[in-house]
């Protein structure tokens, strides 16, 4: 389009003036946008980098060097609150995922009220995180829920406690949560990525005598995998970086078993006056995703040299 | 349809698929019946009846007591507020790069997509300190206008390409031929491309709104005045300031759910384009 409309104009209009304006006119729209994201994104980053070499305390702040990345190294609360976010992120990723492919592949059935049931299983997805996480924050409460009693109906437990309480079991809550916040992402967008499969495949496929679970490993999963790949990228960084629900329902307790490293952060930027080392462990969390980004993109790109 | 299997097998195939389809309707639907349920059981009633499926007497008065008698009304406006302003900066900010991005091609547009992708996974936590302290210097903590700005620019990368890919689903021909007829850009954008992106526009309303709704942790930060709490910020004060009123605290999260239900509903056939928007570009 754009070498068309370039043809229509420069037929009317000399060459010099087509050049500055096209050359000018998208920025123009794109303006806003960008002025936006540099004062409220990118200035804020490159100061909260600055912010990590420097020490507060209530009236002044002084330069400290890599001072407080030597206070990372020792800090046993840190250490936990990396340990903490891995595990939150792949227990709450795994079943995202596996229920997520499920309920797409139930719903990409025909079957009779879909269109119903496709609303229901989705509102989760519309649900504020916060609500979300007070919502199920109560269901485990031995007062008002029932989970910590069907649990101990289930002899899942010794006694009908609450499992927020307790620092072995409490990081389960939050990924309880989160795996039902967390479903209809991955149910959406492979339903999308299920729903191009050409259905010729699935009935040549059939036709050959292959076996429904031969056409789901030969033909479904080689067609789902860039969606795959890409999705549980995009989800991984988020969830790593989601802070919302165990806020609410732990504040990254009790004894810091549920502080993954956001959570760490908010409540040390918040609560302390030390607004340096919250920035230093900031940026730590952004040396490890762009780690992890690059890292992956490294194996696909291998991945599809080999292919 | 496939050869080679038995009724009966079918006939499981169809039962275990119901099962499955069913489970995961409950496993969606119960923690909010549950808050419905707690919502109009009587406070008496509560540490009795507190874990039974449905209490045996149900009342109205805790929607009555959290619309009359708490600061929640305000909570709830405030948050209309700001969604709906940040809704609307965000669309018209999004609709104007978004047309950029689908109908130009310029130097530096490639660049331009994958900044604008890095925002969309960039940790909002790591502003969190410096947003933290920049806010306090400029007396923008406590003001509903330092969350619009904030919540603006966190929703502006996505929208972009939320927009960009409606401007993109519309044929450039029929903008073309209103130039050919005599229309600047400017005009064909106004009587031809806006008319047919408005489902994209509100869908875009629809997702910023909803995001803006749910935001917490910047809100709990930057606002500590009762009178300028939005309804997150509210709703988990209240929970520590007073001993709990569980029926109260749940009738109004009830209320919560109403407007990003309402916007739910008609965002269903987006949902698609809004949650893949930008994964797949750049």
């Amino acid at each position: 389009m754009t070498y068309a409309v370039s043809e229509i104009r420069s037929a009317v209009r000399p060459r010099k003036r087509r050049l500055s304006r096209a050359a000018i006119e998208p920025w123009l729209y794109l303006s806003p946008a960008i002025v936006l994201l540099v004062v409220v994104l990118l200035v804020p980053l490159i100061i909260g980098i600055s912010y990590s070499f420097r020490k507060f305390s209530a009236f002044k702040s002084e330069y400290v060097g890599l001072g407080q990345y030597q206070a990372m190294l020792s800090d046993a609360v840190l250490g936990q609150a990396l340990v903490n976010t891995l595990w939150w992120t792949l227990a709450s990723l795994f079943f995202q995922f596996f229920l997520g492919l499920g309920l797409a592949l139930l719903l990409d059935k025909p079957f009779y009220g879909r269109k119903v049931v496709q609303a229901v299983v989705f509102l989760p997805w519309a649900v504020p995180s916060f609500l979300s996480g007070l919502t199920w924050a109560w269901l485990f409460n031995p007062i008002i829920g029932p989970l910590p009693h069907w649990l101990f109906a289930l002899g899942l437990k010794a006694e009908p406690t609450n499992v927020l309480s307790d620092p072995a079991t409490a990081m389960w809550g939050p990924i309880v949560a989160n795996i039902w916040f967390g479903v209809p992402f991955f149910a959406i967008t492979l339903l999308a990525a299920l729903k191009s499969i050409p259905s010729e495949l699935h009935e040549a496929a059939a036709i050959d005598g292959a076996s429904p679970w031969q056409r789901f490993t030969k033909v479904t999963l080689p067609f789902l995998a860039p969606t795959i790949v890409i999705t549980v990228m995009l989800r991984t960084i988020w969830i790593a970086t989601f802070a919302d629900l165990i806020f609410v329902m732990t504040e990254g307790g009790p004894a810091g078993s549920t502080s993954t490293v956001p959570v760490y952060i908010y409540v040390s930027a918040f609560k302390s006056l030390d607004k340096g080392y919250a920035s230093a462990v900031a940026v730590l969390l952004l040396v490890l995703l762009i780690a992890y980004a690059i890292g992956l993109i490294a194996i696909r790109r291998t991945l599809v040299r080999h292919v | 349809m496939i050869a080679g299997r038995s009724t009966s097998s079918r006939i499981a195939g169809g039962i275990g698929l119901y099962a499955a389809i069913a489970a995961y309707m409950v496993f969606a639907l119960f923690p909010i019946f549950w808050t419905l349920k707690i919502s109009v059981t009587p406070e008496r009633l509560l540490y009795s009846e507190g874990i039974t499926f449905w209490p045996s007497q149900t009342t109205l008065k805790n929607f009555a007591t959290v619309l009359e008698a708490s600061d929640f009304p305000r909570y709830f406006m405030n948050s209309v507020i700001v969604s709906v302003s940040t809704a609307a900066m965000v669309t018209v900010i999004a609709t104007l790069a978004g047309y950029a991005m689908s109908r130009f091609t310029f130097r530096g547009k490639a660049t331009l997509a994958i900044l604008l992708l890095l925002t969309q996974t960039f940790p909002l936590v790591m502003v969190i300190p410096p947003i933290y302290r920049i806010m306090g210097d400029l007396g923008l903590t406590n003001s509903l206008i330092g969350l619009i700005i904030i919540y603006t620019a966190f929703n502006t990368a996505f929208a972009t390409f939320l927009m960009q890919s409606f401007f993109d689903g519309i044929p450039r021909d029929l903008e073309e031929a209103a130039m050919i007829d005599g229309c600047t850009r400017a005009q064909a954008m106004r009587r031809v491309i806006v008319p047919l992106t408005l489902p994209g526009m509100g869908a875009t309303l629809g997702f910023v709104f909803t995001a803006a709704w749910s935001e917490l942790l910047f809100a709990l930060m930057l606002i500590s005045s009762d009178a300028q709490k939005t309804f997150a910020v509210g709703l988990l004060t209240f929970i520590g300031k007073f001993a709990v009123d569980w029926g109260q605290m749940m009738a109004a999260s009830i209320l919560a759910l109403i407007p990003v239900c309402i916007f739910f509903a008609f965002l269903q056939r987006y949902l698609v384009t809004g949650l893949t928007a930008g994964a797949v570009k750049g």
